[in-house]
């Protein structure tokens, strides 16, 4: 009998029993509170952990040579192993399944000025798809791009610092700075969030850097990001055959563990895949914890409400209340101080959240707590469910109390 | 209207069990309005009880205005005292947090009646009893005497059949009792059928039958010249 007056008659008990209404009210208010705080915390120590990890990109493969240390197929022990152009063109072609972007990476420094002002800055001869590994952000202007490459420019991408340091605040874009004994046109500045040595770097087109280098085609170190949809099980796939067909291309014992080296964030990630799950079942035992709290809480209300009106459910009984009216009135009281104050407890929840922000991020690693909506509700469902549970047991009881009973002594 | 026939009724305590009405045969007619006396724990509230379906009969048979009440569950139960009986008990059993016009639309309520007809009928109720003025009320605002007033107007607002009434006068003094006594007399002229437990001999004498009860059989049972309360 879901009726309007029956609403009626449990509006007016919740009115007239205020402080009844307010503990079991604020009991589950608090447990959906402490469950959405505690859970937004555990989202925020990971968007922590995960900060830490966003500066590079997460699919990148950083290819460096040395020299091998064993003898193979009449080569000596201690032979220099270098990259060229010729291995970043058959790299390309041949994993081209795998591979997003691939780009040389030529590491030097040098000393770079602009009319009075010069540094000494590191300098990385690089391919357009390097921006994309090291999550450069333009600034102004341009990164380096295909044409660069191919025509050799003498255009370069100089860091924010960089930018400080010889311009004085004055735009550099389009400006030309001296390096070399050349001299090289800016056509874009970009910061990055890796820190201050981060921004006081030059990027310059490779094959430019290889021209001036005594029309070298060596490469350096080789930068490649594959495609994430190839997930981990094909990231290490990927590396383990690129190993295999370098040191066959360059004629390096397969059992030599010098001469290339592979870094990949896959093997990284899977560590920090592992952290983070870690993270999450404490988070999900916490909050699961908090609800089991929270249910046990309203059952001992619940026991407690139903002794208080025995009487009165007494005196309803004798006038006429069949045991079926008695439990719908006490669960759907229930029910209704649960929903309005689980929701209540979720939305403070959930502004205390936003409120933290990124206030505790620097002592307690806790940034931008949050908790999915849906978790939130699911959470306020599930102890609206349970109270419901734990509150029909002794419903049920105080249904099955004989009116005499409940009305004797008095 | 009512008619009991070797009615028997224990109370388990335990591995005991305790044998207080023990083959009672007793019938009320319509308009009747009797007093059942006895000593303390003679069973004068457990027949009271067993009449108004509060509780169950071990043995023998009741019918009400013909029809005979057996195999009750409780909802069967709940629906038959809505119905047919009216109570009211030596603590007035009000509910504390209502005011008094709620307290007396209850029954009304579970009936199904609609609000506007509960509150009007029974504002009717509690005009009768002299406590319109009072409607608003909580009982704990009231005295004695208003609150068993309050409580009969409660009983009587389902029109029931039969008005069961258990030491309605216990907790008052002889003046309220005697009042109260009047309002029930006044109830009782109108037609209606009343069972009043007492132990009072002064209350019983205000009633037209008198029903004495003794180690759980009925030990004399007669007339009564009714003495007017007031
Ligand atoms: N629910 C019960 N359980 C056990 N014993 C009961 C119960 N109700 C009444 N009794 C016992 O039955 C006897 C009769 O009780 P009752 O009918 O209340 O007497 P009266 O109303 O005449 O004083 C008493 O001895 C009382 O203790
Ligand atoms: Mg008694």
């Amino acid at each position: 009998m879901f009726s309007r007056d029956r609403w009626l008659e449990i509006f007016e008990t919740i009115r007239k029993n205020k402080l009844r209404t307010f503990l079991s009210g604020f009991t589950v208010a608090l447990g959906i509170l402490i469950f959405v705080v505690l859970f937004g915390f555990g989202n925020g120590l990971r968007n922590t952990f995960e900060n830490f990890f966003e500066d590079d990109a997460k699919n990148t493969m950083w290819l460096r040579s040395g020299r091998t240390s064993k003898p193979y197929m009449g080569y000596e022990a201690n032979r220099l192993i270098e990259f060229d152009n010729d291995d970043l063109k058959e790299i390309s072609s041949r994993f081209e399944f795998y591979i997003e972007g691939i780009t040389p990476r030529i590491s030097f420094s040098g000393n770079v000025g602009y009319k009075l002002e010069s540094n000494n800055y590191s300098i990385r001869g690089v391919g357009p798809s390097h921006q994309k590994n090291e999550m450069t952000i333009m600034m102004k202007g341009r990164y380096i791009n295909g044409l660069d490459i191919d025509n050799k420019e003498r255009n370069v991408v100089i860091g924010r610092l960089v930018e400080q340091d010889l311009f004085k605040g004055e735009d550099g874009i389009g400006k030309f700075i001296s390096g070399g004994g050349r001299s090289w046109k800016v056509v874009g500045v970009f910061q990055d969030d890796g820190g201050d040595n981060e921004e006081r770097i030059i990027y310059a087109p490779y094959t430019t850097i290889q021209l001036i280098q005594k029309s070298t085609d060596k490469v350096g170190q080789i930068i490649i990001s594959y495609k994430p949809e190839i997930g981990y099980g094909g990231a290490v796939a990927f590396e383990n055959q690129l190993r295999k067909y370098i040191k066959q291309r360059k004629f390096i014992d397969p059992r030599d563990s010098r001469g290339i080296f592979i870094r990949s964030a896959a093997s990284e990630l899977k560590e920090n895949d592992q952290f983070a799950s870690v993270l999450q079942y404490i988070i999900s035992f916490v909050g699961i914890g908090t609800l089991l709290a929270g249910i046990i809480g309203i059952s001992n209300i619940m026991v407690f409400v139903v002794k208080e009106r025995t009487k009165e459910l007494g005196i309803r009984k004798a006038i006429g209340a069949t045991p079926k009216s008695i439990i719908g009135m006490i669960l759907q009281e229930a029910i209704f101080i649960t929903t309005i104050s689980g929701y209540i407890g979720l939305f403070i929840g959930i502004a205390f959240l936003n409120f933290i922000g990124d206030k505790l991020e620097e002592q307690y690693f806790i940034t931008d707590p949050f908790i999915d909506l849906s978790t939130g509700i699911l959470a306020t469902v599930i102890l609206i469910v349970f109270g419901a549970f734990a509150g029909y047991l002794p419903a049920q009881r105080a249904a099955r109390i004989k009116p005499i009973e409940a009305l004797r002594d008095s | 209207m009512i008619q009991i026939k070797d009615l028997h009724k224990s109370y388990k305590m335990g591995s005991n069990s305790l044998h207080v009405l023990k083959g009672i045969n007793f019938n009320v007619k319509e308009g009747e309005l009797v007093a059942i006396m006895g000593s303390s724990g003679s069973g004068k509230s457990t027949l009271l009880n067993i009449l108004g379906m509060l509780d169950l009969l071990d043995k023998g048979t009741y019918d009400l205005d013909g029809v005979p009440i057996k195999n009750l569950d409780e909802t069967k139960a709940a629906n038959y005292r809505n119905k047919f009986l009216g109570f009211v008990f030596q603590s007035f059993n009000l509910i504390n947090y209502k005011t008094a016009l709620e307290n007396v639309t209850l029954p009304l309520y579970y009936q199904g009646v609609n609000r506007k007809e509960r509150e009007a009928t029974a504002l009717e109720y509690l005009d009768q009893v002299g406590l319109k003025e009072w409607a608003t009320h909580l009982p704990s605002e009231l005295s004695g005497g208003q609150k068993q007033r309050v409580a009969i107007a409660r009983a009587m607002v389902t029109q029931p059949k039969v008005l069961l009434a258990d030491e309605l006068t216990g907790a008052l003094d002889s003046n309220t009792s005697k009042e109260v006594m009047t309002l029930i007399q006044e109830i009782n002229q109108n037609g209606k059928t009343i069972l009043i437990v007492t132990h009072e001999e002064d209350i019983a004498k205000m009633c037209t039958r008198i029903v004495r009860l003794k180690d759980g059989i009925i030990m004399e049972d007669k007339k009564n010249k009714m003495i007017k309360a007031i």
